[in-house]
């Protein structure tokens, strides 16, 4: 099989720790003032004092005004039906789940099917920080700065026979634990899948965390795919099963509106959304538009796999 | 007067807020103002078109006639409240890209049903003075029942724009086919028995 060589980023794209320092420097000067005059939070002040969530990673395909996305923003606005339907809902009825233990059922077309506790992935992973771009189908953004580990690692072990051609994932079905399953909004249990090919591409992650720390339940502990070139839902959350089969795997949402959201779902300004522009965005945080990128900025990376189909039919 | 000052109290929240939120990155709306200030602004709507269909219901039951004089403050607050829910989707959500603002009308069935909407209300905005009252006698009534269409559109105008959750526009148009069934009982009710 054909790996790819993970997409070279240029130095001047790493953010220098300096700049992260200098920042906090200000936050703290600044924070200090502000508790000095009793209106600044306390979550913010423990920002300051080295306690809080810290943006680091290596940038991958950031564009030259990206920033990562505020911690509250990317723990409180997250799209994660398994706790409610609302943005806010996530945050709020995950706070008991316990993600550990977690065992994934890793079966279908590989030569070593098994069921995997998380540590087994952990303990050899090479876990990295990476920044990536975030696009949601509903045409909102983010930058999040995760820690995870590359797919292709779980599939190389598990050494997918000749016939294997996609990837199908299952988030966890458990109704007591995930209280949004009681609602039948959708199909559960969450099903999700990917070429083969796009599955052992380098920029494909494993997430395990967000800025430095262990994931948060609301953002799909304790294991979550991101594949930063496709919507927002193709990233499934809470991984319980990675299947190996020969046929393109259901995918939920398409299940749920099939002209509405298709299988590939690759982040593509042309293309729009029955009910809106996907030309645009809305970077959360700022006000003014931003454009929509093709592959949601990662075409010079992920664009070769797609030659000679036509992305308006296979959207 | 007093009515006045509480219907003004949700937009100038709704607006304060969403300002607050863009020029001084504070959270009053969450983490996506202007989607939200949108909804909240286009929810307070229909509550409001809701209210002035309840006067008449209202006085029915309980006899209190003194209350159709609000019917009309309701239903001009109801129209400024559509007015700044459009000003919040076509100058802050798009931001008054025009070329997006025509495909949206034109390819969009629920943006289209909303402009409908909007749209029918200005006559009944136009003729809502006593003078007009007046001048159109018994056609002002009939012209005004055009806010029966206005209030199915606005719930169809809503569950069309949400993404799967039907929850909240079902429960409007359980409201709004509460409010309609009334009046059906009522007109069958009092109708003469056929000789």
């Amino acid at each position: 099989m054909h790996i790819r060589r993970a997409p070279d980023v240029p130095s001047s794209e790493i953010t220098k720790e300096d700049h992260y320092l200098n920042r906090r420097e200000w936050i703290a000067a600044a924070v200090a003032a502000g508790a000095a005059a009793g209106f600044v939070p306390q979550t913010l002040q423990a920002l300051a004092q080295g306690q809080g969530p810290v943006a680091t990673g290596t940038p991958y395909g950031l564009q030259k005004d990206d920033k990562p996305t505020p911690w509250e923003d990317v723990t409180g606005y997250n799209n994660f039906y398994e706790f409610g339907t609302a943005k806010e809902d996530p945050a709020q009825y995950a706070k008991g789940f316990k993600p550990k233990p977690w065992t994934v059922k890793v079966d279908g077309m590989v030569k070593n099917a098994a069921d995997y506790q998380l540590e087994d992935f952990l303990k050899p992973a090479k876990i990295e920080d990476r920044i990536y771009r975030h696009r949601c189908v509903e045409a909102w953004s983010m930058v999040i700065p995760w820690r995870g580990f590359s797919l292709s690692d779980i599939l190389k072990r598990a050494e997918p026979t000749s016939q294997a051609k996609f990837v199908e994932f299952t988030t966890l079905f458990d109704p007591r634990r995930m209280p949004g399953q009681t609602m039948r909004v959708l199909d559960w249990p969450y099903v999700e899948g990917l070429r083969l090919d796009e599955a052992m591409h380098p920029l494909a992650l494993m997430v395990t965390g967000v800025y430095g720390r262990d994931l948060p339940n609301q953002n799909g502990a304790p294991l979550r795919l991101h594949v930063p070139w496709k919507y927002g839902f193709k990233s499934v959350k809470s991984i319980v099963r990675i299947r190996l089969v020969d046929k393109q795997p259901r995918n939920t949402w398409n299940l749920s509106a099939p002209d509405e959201y298709g299988f590939y779902s690759n982040v593509n300004p042309e293309v729009d959304h029955p009910r809106w522009t996907q030309a645009t965005e809305r970077r959360i945080g700022e006000f003014s538009k931003r454009k929509t990128l093709m592959f949601n900025g990662y075409a010079d990376q992920v664009a070769s796999m797609y030659t000679g189909m036509d992305l308006r039919k296979n959207y | 007067m007093l009515l006045i000052v509480a219907l003004c109290i949700p937009p100038v929240l709704g607006i304060a807020g969403v300002a607050s939120d863009i020029l001084a990155h504070t959270r009053y709306f969450g983490s996506n103002p202007v989607k939200e200030v949108e909804h909240f602004l286009g929810r307070w709507t229909l509550r409001l078109i809701f209210a002035t269909l309840t006067i008449t219901p209202l006085r029915q039951i309980s006899g209190w006639n003194w209350l159709a004089k609000h019917r009309r403050t309701l239903g001009l607050f109801a129209f400024a409240y559509l007015t700044l829910h459009w000003i919040a989707y076509a100058f802050l959500d798009v931001q008054l890209d025009w070329g997006e603002l025509k495909k949206d009308l034109l390819k969009r069935p629920y943006i289209f049903l909303g402009m409908t909407a909007l749209l029918l209300m200005i006559p009944l905005v136009i003729t809502s003075t006593k003078a007009m009252i007046r001048r159109l006698g018994r056609n002002w009534t009939k012209l005004h029942r055009l806010i029966y269409i206005i209030a199915i559109l606005g719930v169809i105008h809503y569950s069309m724009a949400v993404k799967k959750d039907l929850t909240d526009p079902l429960t409007y148009g359980a409201v709004l086919l509460v409010l309609y069934g009334w009046r059906i009982y009522r007109a069958t009710r009092s109708r003469p028995a056929p000789a």
